[in-house]
C-alpha cells in the first residue's frame, strides 16, 4: 500500500491516479478484513473502490481535466506534510496499545454491548445492534447527512444546468 | 459499449446475483456482516453497472428520476417514522421496545425498519449523484 501511495504521488496522469486509488481501496478493504472489521471492509470495497471510482471517472470525463504542472517549489509543502505527519505519529503514541483489553474504550460500555446485546436486542451481530439500536440517534443523523449531501448535489448540478438554458427534466 | 454482446449477456446473468447479494446483506445484517448502508450501496452499484452497459436512457426508463428522488426522502422518513411510532406507542423517540409485546421482538422490528430506511436513502442518493454526473455527460456534446 505504501508503494501504491508513492506511485500515486509521482504519477501525473489523472486517470491512472483514479484507478490506483481504486486499487488502494481494495487493499484497504483486505486490510480491514484482516482486522476483523468486515462491515467496514464491505463499505470500503463498495463505496471506495466501486462507486467513488465511477464518479471520479465521470468527473474526469466531464472536465477533461489534466493535472496541474509540477509545482516548482517543493520544499515548503514537503516541510508542512512532514510536520503534520510527525504531529500525527506523536499523537498515536498517546493511544493505548492495539487490542489492549484495559484501554479506556473497552472498560466503559463495550462489556455491556458484548455481553447483553444478544439478550436485549435479539440481534447476534453486535455491530448491527450498536448501530441501529444503542446508537440509533447517531445512525439517524448519518442518514440525514446522506440525505442532505444528496440534496446538495441535486441543488448544485441542477442550477448550473438551468443556467446553461438546457433544462429538460 | 451497448453493442457488445458478451458484455450484455454476462452482465444480465450477473445482475440477479448482485441484487440477491444486496438483499442478503440487507436482511442478513442481523446475523452476519452488513446492514442498510452496505446493501444500499451494492444495490446502487448494480444499477450503475446496468447504466454503464446499457446506457443511461434505458436506466432512466427502468428507474425514473422522480422515483430515485422520492427514495432519497422516503428513507429518512421511514427512519423518522420508526422513531415517531415509538413515541406514539408510549416510548421515547427511537425506542424500539414498545413496538411489540415482547421487547426483544420490538427491537427486531425497529432495527429491521431502520435498516430499510438507511438502505433506501443511501441507494437513492448514490443513484441520483450518478445520474447527475452521467446526465451532464449526455447533454454536453450539443452545446
Amino acid at each position: 500500500m505504501a508503494a501504491l501511495v508513492v506511485v500515486m504521488a509521482v504519477q501525473r496522469d489523472l486517470f491512472a491516479i483514479v484507478v490506483l486509488g481504486s486499487i488502494y481501496s481494495f487493499l484497504m478493504a483486505s486490510a480491514l478484513v484482516a482486522l476483523d472489521a468486515v462491515d467496514v471492509a464491505m463499505t470500503e470495497a463498495s463505496v471506495g473502490a466501486g462507486i467513488s471510482t465511477v464518479l471520479l471517472l465521470g468527473a474526469l470525463h466531464l472536465t477533461r481535466g489534466a493535472a496541474a504542472a509540477r509545482p516548482q517549489r517543493l520544499l515548503a509543502p514537503l516541510a508542512v506534510s512532514v510536520c503534520v505527519a510527525a504531529a500525527l505519529v506523536y499523537g498515536t503514541l498517546g493511544l493505548p496499545a492495539f487490542s489492549d483489553p484495559q484501554a479506556a474504550i473497552h472498560t466503559h460500555v463495550v462489556p455491556r454491548y458484548l455481553n447483553d446485546s444478544l439478550r436485549e436486542t435479539g440481534v447476534p451481530n453486535v455491530v448491527t445492534a450498536v448501530l441501529a439500536s444503542y446508537r440509533g440517534y447517531d445512525t439517524f443523523g448519518e442518514t440525514t447527512v446522506v440525505f442532505t449531501a444528496g440534496a446538495g448535489v441535486i441543488a448544485l448540478l441542477r442550477r448550473s444546468r438551468r443556467r446553461e438554458g438546457g433544462e429538460s427534466a | 459499449m451497448t453493442g457488445d454482446l458478451i458484455l450484455r449477456v454476462i452482465s444480465k446473468l450477473l445482475m440477479p446475483f448482485m441484487l440477491m447479494f444486496a438483499l442478503y446483506v440487507q436482511f442478513h445484517g442481523d446475523f452476519g456482516p452488513g446492514g442498510g448502508f452496505q446493501a444500499g450501496v451494492i444495490a446502487a452499484a448494480m444499477v450503475i453497472f446496468y447504466a454503464i452497459v446499457f446506457g443511461l436512457p434505458a436506466t432512466r426508463r427502468l428507474l425514473p428520476d422522480r422515483l430515485v428522488e422520492t427514495m432519497i426522502g422516503l428513507g429518512v422518513l421511514v427512519y423518522a417514522g420508526v422513531g415517531i411510532a415509538g413515541l406514539l406507542l408510549g416510548g421515547n423517540f427511537l425506542d424500539y421496545f414498545v413496538l411489540d409485546h415482547d421487547p426483544v421482538h420490538g427491537q427486531h422490528r425497529g432495527i429491521f425498519w431502520v435498516e430499510i430506511g438507511v438502505a433506501i436513502t443511501v441507494s437513492g442518493v448514490m443513484l441520483k449523484v450518478f445520474y447527475m454526473f452521467a446526465g451532464r455527460k449526455l447533454d454536453e456534446p450539443d452545446q
